[in-house]
C-alpha cells in the first residue's frame, strides 16, 4: 500500500491509467504540459486574470443567519453559483481551455450529463476562438433541452450519444473514442475530478481555488477554520476542490455526500462509495457501481450532476482512509433542503449542492451546537426548476 | 505441468505454421454469445474449421472504449442475453480439444479484476485458453495480471498503435509475450495516403522492436487491402474484427470470409 501511494496518478490503491495505448501519448502530453505550461508566469497570470474578471472569482463566502439560528449551528456557503455559467465548472473549463490554447490545440471536446461541464466548455472554447464539441447522452439531450440551445448558441456541436444508457457515462465513452482519432488538434477537457490519470490531478488542482478562497476568507471572518467542510460528490470535482486545500487541517471533520437516489431498497442510486466496490471504468480505478460480473451498472439521481456510477479516485482513497466521511443524501431530502435555503435565505441552490445541504439538515443533531459549518455551495438552482416543480411544493 | 507447456508454445506454433506454409496467420474475432447463445458455438466451430490459427473471443463489457460500433452493439447485445465470462469460461471447458485454433479471450479490465486474475488464470488453462488481449491495460497497467498469466503459461498479448514511439515500443518488447497486436485505427488527418505511410512506419517500428510475430489489425476484409502497404512493412498475422462480424450479420459463412485468405501466399512479408 505504501509503495503505491508513491506511484505518479495513484491515490492509494485508486487511480491509475487503464485506458487503451492510443491514449497514452495525449494523456502524457497533458502531464507535461501540466509541468511545463501550467507553472509559468503566463499561464498563472493570464489564468488569474481570466478568473477574477472573467468568471467572477473570488466568489462571497455568505453568512445564513436564518438557518443557524434554527439549526443551532453556524451555516456558512461558499458561492460558487455566483460563477459565470452558474457553477464550478468554469474554474476547471478555463483552466483546460487555457491549457489547450497554449499546448496549440485547436478544438475542445468534452462530455455533459446536466450540460452544466457542456456549458462551460463552450463558454470557453468561445472566448478562446476553439472549436468545440459536446457529447451528451441522447437521454440527457432531451432531459436538458435548455443547457442543449444555450451550448449551441456558445457555438458548440452537441453530439447525442446513443449507446448504451445514453447518459453520462456513455458520453465520456464516445468523447474518449473522438479523442483517440483527433488528439493530434483535440484537448479533451474532462469535467470532473475522475478520469484517468492526469485527469484527477489537473482537475483538482483548477478546483482546489475553491478551498483555498474558502479557507482564507474563513479565516478573516471567523478567526478560525470551520468545524465541518461538506461538498456533494458526482464525480467529485466541486468536493475535491472545497476539501483539499482542508485534508491536512486536523480538527476540520470533512464530509463528502453521495446521491442516494429515491432511497427505496434497492434503489438505484449514485453513491459508489457508500454502496459500491473497487472496479476499473473510465481510466481510473476506483469505487465503483457494479454487478457481480464486472459490468457497470445504470446509477440514478435527482440531480442529473450527481448522477454517475464512479467517482474520482482522490475520493475514493479519502474514503478509505477515513480522513472524509462521505455520507448519503436522498432525491427527498435533497429537495427539501432546495426549498428551506431558497424560502430561509433566498438563495436557489442546484440539486447538486442540495445534497450538501441535505446531509447538514438531517444530521443537525450529531453536529454539535455552536459549530461552524461551512458547505460548497457547488451551483445555482436555475437549471433545476423543470424538476423541482414537477414535485408538490412544501407548505 | 504438461498442459502449461502445450499451451505456452500454442500461439507460437500457429504462427509457424502460417509461416511454413507461406501465408499470414489469420486471427478472427468474434464477440462471445453473438449473434446468440447458441449460434455462437457453431460460428465459433466454423471459424476454427475455416482455416483460423488463433482466435479472439471478445468477453462482454458495458462500457467498451476501444471499440467501435459494430463490436460495441455486439457486445451490448451479447450482455442482454446474459452472456457472461463464468458462461464462457463453462462453454469453453466443456469443447476443450475441440478447436485447432489457438483461443484468446479480448476484454476489458474490470470483468477480469472482479472474477480475480488468479481464479481467471486457473479457469482459462482448464478452459483451454492460450492468452488474453486487455485494450485497457496498458505497460503501466499490466504488470499484476501479467504476471498471473505468466506463471500458469498464458500470454498477455501487448497492443500498440500509430502513435507508440519506438522508445515505447522497445519498453514493450522488454515484457511482451505471444505476439504483437498493432492497433491501425487512429484517424489521421490528411487522408488515407498519410494513414498508409503512418502504418508502414509503425509496422518498421515494431520490427525494429520485437522479435515476436506482428499482427495487424486494419479493417481488413479482402487480402488484397495489403497491396496497399510496402513489402517491408507487412504483418505476420492478419486480425479480423469489424468486418467479419458484419459478414455474419448479413448471414454470411466463416468459410467464404476466409477462403481468399487461405489461398493467399503473396503476402506474406
Amino acid at each position: 500500500m505504501t509503495k503505491a501511494i508513491n506511484r505518479p496518478g495513484y491515490f492509494g490503491e485508486f487511480g491509475g491509467m487503464y485506458v487503451p495505448e492510443l491514449l497514452m501519448p495525449p494523456l502524457r502530453e497533458i502531464e507535461r504540459a501540466m509541468q511545463t505550461i501550467m507553472p509559468a508566469e503566463e499561464y498563472q497570470t493570464a489564468l488569474r486574470d481570466l478568473l477574477v474578471s472573467y468568471a467572477g472569482r473570488e466568489t462571497p463566502l455568505t453568512f445564513c443567519p436564518n438557518l443557524s439560528s434554527q439549526l443551532g449551528c453556524e451555516l456558512w456557503l461558499k458561492r460558487e453559483d455566483l460563477l459565470h455559467t452558474g457553477a464550478h465548472k468554469i474554474n476547471n473549463a478555463l483552466g483546460q481551455g487555457l491549457l489547450a490554447k497554449m499546448m496549440g490545440k485547436t478544438r475542445l471536446i468534452a462530455e455533459t450529463g446536466a450540460g452544466q461541464h457542456g456549458v462551460a466548455t463552450a463558454t470557453v472554447s468561445a472566448r478562446f476562438g476553439l472549436e468545440c464539441k459536446i457529447f451528451m447522452g441522447e437521454e440527457d439531450v432531451e432531459r436538458q433541452a435548455p443547457n442543449v440551445q444555450r451550448m449551441r448558441m456558445l457555438g458548440a456541436e452537441v453530439v447525442p450519444v446513443v449507446n448504451g444508457s445514453r447518459t453520462l457515462k456513455d458520453a465520456i465513452n464516445e468523447a474518449l473514442r473522438f479523442w483517440i482519432s483527433h488528439q493530434e488538434d483535440t484537448l479533451y477537457c474532462f469535467g470532473t475530478a475522475a478520469g484517468p490519470h492526469p485527469f484527477p490531478t489537473l482537475v483538482r488542482e483548477l478546483q482546489s481555488v475553491i478551498g483555498r478562497e474558502a479557507r482564507a476568507q474563513f479565516l478573516a471572518r471567523t478567526g478560525s477554520l470551520p468545524d465541518y467542510v461538506v461538498a456533494a460528490v458526482g464525480g467529485g470535482s466541486n468536493a475535491i476542490g472545497m476539501l483539499h486545500p482542508f485534508v491536512d487541517e486536523e480538527s476540520v471533520k470533512l464530509v463528502g455526500v453521495e446521491a442516494g437516489g429515491t432511497g427505496e431498497p434497492g434503489c438505484q442510486n449514485s453513491a459508489p462509495i457508500n454502496l459500491g466496490s473497487p472496479g476499473v471504468l473510465h481510466g481510473e480505478l476506483t469505487m465503483l457501481l457494479q454487478d457481480a460480473d464486472g459490468q457497470v451498472l445504470p446509477s440514478s439521481s435527482i440531480s442529473a450532476g450527481l448522477d454517475y456510477p464512479g467517482v474520482g479516485p482522490e475520493h475514493a482513497w479519502l474514503a478509505q482512509t477515513g480522513r472524509v466521511h462521505y455520507g448519503l443524501a436522498y432525491d427527498h431530502e435533497a429537495l427539501a433542503a432546495f426549498h428551506r435555503l431558497t424560502r430561509s435565505e433566498g438563495i436557489l441552490p442546484a440539486l447538486e449542492s442540495s445534497h450538501a445541504l441535505a446531509w447538514v439538515f438531517e444530521h443537525n443533531d450529531e453536529i454539535p451546537a455552536g459549530s461552524r459549518v461551512l458547505v460548497n455551495l457547488s451551483g445555482r438552482g436555475d437549471k433545476d426548476m423543470g424538476i423541482v416543480s414537477k414535485y408538490p411544493m412544501p407548505e | 505441468m504438461k498442459l502449461i507447456l502445450f499451451q505456452k508454445m500454442n500461439i507460437a506454433q500457429k504462427f509457424e505454421r502460417a509461416q511454413t506454409e507461406g501465408r499470414l496467420a489469420l486471427i478472427p474475432f468474434i464477440t462471445a454469445g453473438f449473434p446468440d447463445r447458441e449460434l455462437f458455438w457453431r460460428h465459433l466451430a466454423e471459424i476454427d474449421a475455416s482455416g483460423a490459427d488463433l482466435i479472439e473471443i471478445g468477453v462482454p463489457f458495458s462500457d467498451p472504449v476501444a471499440d467501435g460500433p459494430v463490436i460495441e452493439k455486439a457486445s451490448r447485445e451479447a450482455l442482454t442475453r446474459g452472456v457472461t465470462l463464468p458462461w464462457l469460461l463453462a462453454g469453453l471447458k466443456e469443447r476443450r480439444g475441440q478447436f485447432r485454433a489457438a483461443l484468446l479471450l479480448m476484454g476489458y479490465t474490470n470483468p477480469f479484476l472482479q472474477y480475480g486474475y488468479a481464479a481467471l488464470a486457473g479457469a482459462a488453462v482448464e478452459a483451454g485458453i492460450s492468452g488474453f488481449i486487455v485494450p485497457d491495460l496498458p505497460l503501466e497497467e499490466a504488470a499484476a495480471f501479467r504476471r498471473i498469466l505468466s506463471s500458469a503459461g498464458l500470454d498477455l498479448i501487448s497492443l500498440v498503435g500509430l502513435n507508440t514511439t519506438l522508445e515505447r515500443m522497445h519498453a514493450y518488447a522488454a515484457e511482451s509475450t505471444g505476439f504483437i497486436y498493432i492497433v491501425s485505427t487512429l484517424g489521421i488527418t490528411g487522408g488515407t495516403n498519410r494513414h498508409l505511410e503512418l502504418v508502414a512506419d509503425t509496422m518498421r517500428r515494431a520490427r525494429r522492436a520485437f522479435r515476436l510475430p506482428l499482427a495487424l489489425g486494419f479493417g481488413l476484409r479482402t487480402p488484397d487491402q495489403l497491396d496497399a502497404l510496402p513489402e517491408d512493412a507487412r504483418p505476420d498475422a492478419a486480425v479480423f474484427g469489424s468486418a467479419l462480424i458484419r459478414h455474419i450479420e448479413e448471414g454470411g459463412r466463416a468459410a467464404e470470409f476466409f477462403r481468399p485468405w487461405m489461398e493467399d501466399r503473396q503476402r506474406r512479408s
